[in-house]
């Protein structure tokens, strides 16, 4: 059934001779008109049906096959009068000025002809870019008088884009055209036209190609009118002028008339070539559109190469809302029913199958595991409708294609864009669920950088066992855990995960047995035995480590304290594990959340990606049971404090205001001393932001002090989870500065800020320093001022994105051929070595334990336990 | 770094050669640094190289390994998590430096003249604490004005001319040469100039007010000294003192007296290319970019940023990562006018009658072939008939 699959080995690419173009063309074009009045395409018009047809009714005249077989065919244009390709203009203008007005002959002398010769041929023979000798050749090439034929040379100009201008005399095209076909195919070879394939003076069209209908379709409205595509448009204005430059030769009119309808032809055909060229200005649709013509279709974002050739839109995919849910595992995806019959996967009929498959036939195309489409041993494709299921079941036989719908285990694609890293495209196994959202786990968010705010998603289904098979093995979920930039988890617990996990672990969190009990069913743990007695958080995490852990770390609740009390810290800040046993210190955003999870980090790497998902699952089970045990919740009232704190911060607050209003006063009776290499209005900028921020940050001391580890958003913070204590403290005590480029806010009004302050006043409150905290509300200005920094980082996100964007874009297209060779050399598509081993030391990162091998100390630790 | 006995190395990289360990330099190093600091037996040390070899064995590249995309992903991608503010204060507050995306675009652009090239100039063994010494030098390094050694300076409408007293105690201050300094003044105002001790008289060529504004400002900011290039210098004292500067000029600072050839640097890696040549320049991309992106708070691999700076510089010259540079010098024409400047490579290619080998990746991909690259980069051989008949 399939046919043999050739490969494409290269590409030639060169000019078409007017003769080649010609031969191609099946057709003269010599009418500007498209139909008759009956709907009918003229002969000889720009619809011909020797160009190909799309109406899948109507038949090729040129090839004899149906509209939709025939790709199409070229006609051709022959032009009353030469006229220059735009895209040469520059090329012909410099060919031009390195040879001989008189004899054609390039202007170098013969020992750097056969120089220059030889450097090409050498060039050529390795592959490499010829463009700088031919850049050279065009500058050394510049003689006052030919070497040849010793004949004054006159200085040709050029006009951008395409008058050529010898002296003052504007040349003709067909002037042009004389000269280059002087040239012979020795000199035009030096100077940078492969006589191989292209002669100069095909640089100038005697004969225009029509594209095929296909190329330009014509669409009907939903009035019945006709609409031509751009193309059309343009070629009907070719047509049209050099009907009337015809015309008008042959009734041997003056020859500034022809002139004229000559400078008119050369103008359609350049905005017919290049509609952006520089110097012409774009020819116009009637609605004052401009044209979109060939260069247009291929250049740009949306352009022919980088639209639909580098990617391509597909079937077989999915897109919707995507939404949590943390009873699937991080390697499933939850697929809507809906999506999961619409989108198939062949599978080919046999003996072993062949039942299972007959049941997805019978439940027909609406009924959950259905079959939408079979494809028959004649390779036929039948829809499976209600009514025909019964038959298509019975014909069935091994051999046969059944396109049946998605269900539970197989593998697709996941992908959210931006896709800016690896991770961002994974093989899932799909769950179908009920509703209309994808499903997937909390712990893959970081890696797709997806949030539930609406974000969509895409799912692509493989059609072919081999993808299947590749992407089982390496794009999955869990073979990604660890990230290739930096060697450690991408994937891991966040938000209530964490919070979960440090409620559970926490010391004085017990559960009674029977509690304990529930929440190990939950997470499908293996029962222990009962010890009729309570369990603490610890050991009941305990029992998801794998025997052999041993590790110490601190923990990101730690509080940095002078002298680390280790094992007996307060704040359960010490974590110590021995033998899978949790025996001191809280689970957090350290043990396993993404990006620094020191324990999931550790399973992945020494009990292998299967350990460390299995983990992350039932991590988050448990995390899930200890919040639902404990409870947790958030309002403003967690970040309530005393009247007497409030007092304190607000003391504190008006001291640094005072503090500045003295600094303002020393800088005004020029008591200021400057540091050293900054002026004096410098100077005193950095002192009053140093002390403002010293004052934010002292207000919030003295509030966080008030908050314990009994108060949620602490929780949060401390772990982790959420948020930062920097974010209570703005939320409780004091917001501070506002900053607008990098300093406090002085632009605005003449000299102030705002017309609520005096000119030139640098005090506090006039450059930006919001003293409330958001709990307390912000006044009229202080919001004003927030407003305008927040603003800042808007405009900073919008721009960063810009750049960053084309910067990777950039990045990935120089770096993408690079490949590794068996002996581990890293060289580019054409064999170039860019290194002899991989970053010195042919080390994967994604292997590495954060860039390095091994961590010695972690290898002698252990071998000395095992003594 | 403490320099580890010539012995030890050499002892390790016995043993790991008899255990068949072909380890890179930097692993025998670290082994033998472990050796020293844990006091390993013999026989654990042995154990350690097994193990490591072991790691190292599983950690390696697979062939076909996309190695360029990745690395190219793992440095654009924290691009979206960096700052845009251009300016920030390095560890040296007086300093303004490029930091955050800013400075990566300018680095990965390879661009000749970069927004604040900076030089941190260290110092020899023996002068490195020679505060004196340093002093002196800075003042030689940076750009000084007449402004800076003017004790009064006025300009006399009434008389036509601009008048000019030099303040011996600040050429002093600043350690410079007075004789020095007036040759300097007298060459750069050849005839309008009359010295008269520490006074200085200057008259406009024509009687203009504005002639005369223009001569005031021009004597003002005469440069009597410095480096060629270099601005404002702060000496700052660290573990020893160092010389920060504003602007940069690596070949002439490097032949100085005194200054360490070895640790004095610049942030401009064209400089480095010129002076120092590619290989430094490559190391110079790699510190700068690895710095940038620290600084952030961003951990990427080194080995990714190797691999950039290893293609910018794998021609011999840096090159820019873009369509002036690598992207517009691919042998691929499908590549280049996917990339950018379509029409003008396609038209190229046509007259210079070019032949695309389809040995890229997007080329392969605008075609609709499998991309030479990972698992499509192996084919099936058939066994030959020798093996068969056996």
């Amino acid at each position: 059934m399939k046919g043999i699959i050739k490969q494409i080995s290269q590409i030639n690419f060169g000019l078409m001779s007017p003769e080649d173009i010609r031969k191609m063309s099946v057709t003269k074009i010599e009418t500007p008109d498209t139909y008759d009045e009956d709907g009918y395409p003229i002969e000889n018009g720009l619809m011909d049906p020797h160009l190909g047809v799309i109406d899948p009714s109507l038949r090729c005249r040129a090839c004899g096959s149906k509209g939709g077989e025939c790709q199409g065919h070229f006609g051709s244009i022959n032009l009353a009068r030469p006229v220059i390709h735009v895209g040469f203009g520059d090329t012909i203008h410099k060919v031009l000025r390195s040879t001989c007005n008189s004899c054609g002959r390039i202007l170098l002398n013969d020992t750097e002809i056969v120089e220059y010769r030889e450097k090409l041929d050498d060039l050529k023979e390795n592959e490499d870019s010829t463009n700088d000798v031919i850049k050279e050749v065009y500058t050394v090439a510049r003689k006052d008088k030919c070497p040849h034929c010793d004949e004054e040379q006159e200085d040709i100009k050029i006009d951008k884009p395409i008058s050529i201008i010898e002296g003052d005399y504007k040349l003709t095209p067909s002037e042009v055209r004389e000269k280059l076909e002087r040239i012979s195919d020795d000199d035009a070879y030096i100077l940078g036209v492969n006589p191989e394939v292209a002669r100069p003076e095909w640089m100038v069209l005697t004969v225009l190609p029509v594209p095929p209908v296909t190329v330009r379709p014509s669409i009907t409205l939903e009035t019945g009118e006709r609409s031509e595509d751009d193309l059309t448009h343009k070629l009907v204005d070719i047509l049209r002028i050099n009907q009337r430059l015809i015309e008008n030769m042959e009734a041997g009119a003056p020859q500034l008339i022809v002139e004229d309808l000559w400078e008119l032809l050369q103008y359609h055909v350049t905005t017919y070539f290049d509609n952006e060229a520089s110097g012409v200005p774009p020819a116009r649709h009637r609605s004052g559109r401009p044209l979109k013509t060939l260069a247009q279709r291929l250049k740009g974002k949306e352009g022919r190469f980088r639209s639909n050739l580098s990617g391509k839109r597909v079937n077989f995919s999915a897109r919707t809302v995507i939404s949590p849910d943390p009873n699937i595992s991080i390697n499933e995806v939850g697929v809507p029913e809906m999506i999961a019959k619409e989108v198939t996967v062949p599978v080919h009929v046999n003996d072993w199958n062949i039942d299972e498959i007959k049941e997805h036939i019978s439940n027909g195309p609406d009924v959950h595991p259905g079959a939408n489409y079979v494809i028959r041993l004649d390779g036929r494709k039948i829809r499976v409708y209600d009514e025909t299921k019964e038959a298509i079941v019975e014909k069935l036989e091994p051999g046969y294609i059944v396109e049946r719908h998605l269900k539970d285990g197989d593998i697709v694609l996941f992908n959210r864009q931006p896709s800016l890293h690896r991770m961002s495209m994974m093989a899932h196994e799909v769950k179908v669920l009920p509703y209309k959202t994808f499903r997937l786990n909390l712990c893959v968010c970081p890696p797709y950088n997806a949030d539930f705010d609406g974000d969509e998603m895409n799912m692509h289904v493989f059609q072919t066992d081999e993808s299947r098979a590749e992407a089982k093995s390496l794009m999955r979920v869990q073979e990604h855990i660890l990230s290739p930039r930096f060697g450690g988890p991408i994937i891991g617990a966040i938000h209530d995960h964490i919070s979960g996990a440090y409620l559970l672990t926490r010391t004085g969190s017990t559960f009674t047995e029977e509690q304990a009990f529930q929440i190990i069913r939950k997470a499908k743990l293996p029962i222990p035995k009962r010890k009729h007695e309570d369990w603490t958080g610890k050991e009941l995490f305990s029992l998801l480590l794998p025997e052999k852990l041993n590790m110490q770390y601190k923990a990101e609740i730690c509080q940095k304290c002078d002298e680390c009390k280790l094992m007996d810290c307060e704040n359960d800040g010490y974590v110590v594990i021995e033998d899978g046993q949790l025996i001191s210190g809280a689970m957090d955003e350290k043990a396993f959340g993404s990006f620094s999870g020191k324990i999931l980090d550790s399973i992945m790497k020494e009990y292998g990606s299967d350990e460390a998902r299995k983990f992350l699952d039932s991590s988050t089970d448990l995390a899930i049971s200890g919040i639902m045990k404990a409870g947790i919740t958030t309002s403003t009232n967690d970040e309530e404090i005393p009247d007497e704190a409030k007092e304190r911060i607000e003391d504190h607050l008006h001291n640094a205001e005072k503090k500045v209003d003295q600094l303002v006063a020393a800088y005004e009776n020029d008591e200021l001393e400057s540091l050293p290499g900054r002026s004096l209005e410098e100077t005193l900028e950095m002192k009053i932001m140093q002390v403002l921020g010293e004052a934010r940050d002292k207000s919030g001391e003295i509030a966080e002090s008030y908050f314990g580890m009994d108060n949620h958003s602490v929780i949060m913070a401390t772990t982790g989870a959420r948020a930062s204590m920097l974010n209570l403290t703005q939320i409780t005590a004091c917001v501070g500065q506002q900053s607008v480029r990098g300093g406090r806010i002085d632009r605005g009004y003449i000299e102030r800020t705002l017309p609520h302050f005096k000119k030139n006043e640098l005090g506090a409150k006039a450059r930006g320093f919001v003293h409330s905290s958001y709990k307390e509300g912000l006044d009229p200005i202080e919001f004003f001022f927030h407003a305008m920094g927040g603003r800042e980082g808007l405009v900073d996100t919008a721009i960063r994105t810009a750049q960053s964007g084309y910067m990777q874009r950039r990045l990935v297209n120089a770096l993408q051929d690079l490949n590794v060779k068996e002996d581990g050399l890293v060289t580019d598509n054409r064999g170039m070595v860019i290194q002899t081993m991989f970053g010195e030391d042919g080390v994967d990162p994604a292997k590495s334990d954060y860039g390095k091998v091994a961590d010695l100390d972690k290898i002698i630790d252990e071998m000395r336990v095992k003594k | 770094m403490e320099i580890i006995d010539k012995k030890i190395i050499e002892k390790v990289e016995k043993i790991a050669k008899k255990k068949k360990a072909e380890f890179p330099e930097s692993y025998i190093y670290d082994i033998s640094e472990a050796y020293v600091r844990r006091e390993l037996t013999e026989k654990e040390l042995e154990t350690l190289i097994i193990r490591v070899r072991k790691a190292y064995e599983r950690a390696r590249v697979e062939a076909g390994e996309a190695v360029g995309t990745v690395a190219a992903q793992s440095v654009g991608e924290p691009g979206t998590q960096m700052t845009m503010r251009t300016f920030h204060y390095a560890g040296v507050a007086e300093l303004n430096v490029t930091l955050g995306l800013p400075r990566l675009i300018e680095i990965v652009d390879a661009r000749k003249k970069i927004s604040t090239p900076t030089m941190a100039i260290y110092f020899e063994d023996d002068k490195k604490e020679d505060e004196e010494f340093v002093k002196r030098l800075a003042n030689r390094i940076g750009k000084s004005t007449m402004n800076d050694i003017l004790k009064d300076f006025y300009i006399n409408y009434a008389e036509m001319k601009v008048d000019g007293i030099i303040d011996e105690e600040k050429i002093e201050d600043k350690r410079l040469d007075k004789d020095e300094i007036l040759a300097n003044v007298e060459k750069a105002f050849k005839k309008v100039i009359t010295i008269n001790d520490n006074k200085l008289t200057f008259e406009p060529a024509k009687p203009s007010i504005r002639e005369l504004r223009l001569l005031a400002d021009k004597v003002r900011y005469l440069q009597i000294s410095g480096v060629k290039n270099i601005g404002k210098v702060i000496i700052r004292k660290e573990d020893e003192w160092i010389i920060h500067t504003e602007g940069s000029n690596l070949g002439d600072i490097l032949e100085i007296d005194g200054v360490d050839k070895v640790r004095t640097t610049t942030n401009d890696i064209h400089e480095i290319e010129t002076v120092l040549g590619i290989e430094a320049a490559r190391n110079s991309i790699i510190n700068e970019a690895l710095r940038t992106l620290e600084e952030q708070g961003l951990s990427v691999d080194v080995r990714h940023i190797m691999l950039v700076a290893d293609m910018m510089a794998a021609e011999g010259s840096v090159r820019s990562i873009g369509r002036h540079g690598i992207s517009g010098e691919k042998s691929s024409v499908l590549a280049r006018a996917a990339f950018e400047e379509t029409g003008k490579h396609l038209l190229r290619a046509s007259i210079r009658g070019e032949v695309d080998k389809l040995t890229g990746i997007i080329e392969n991909i605008i075609i609709g072939q499998p991309i030479p690259l990972g698992t499509g980069s192996v084919g099936v051989a058939m066994k030959s008939n020798k093996n068969k008949s056996k």
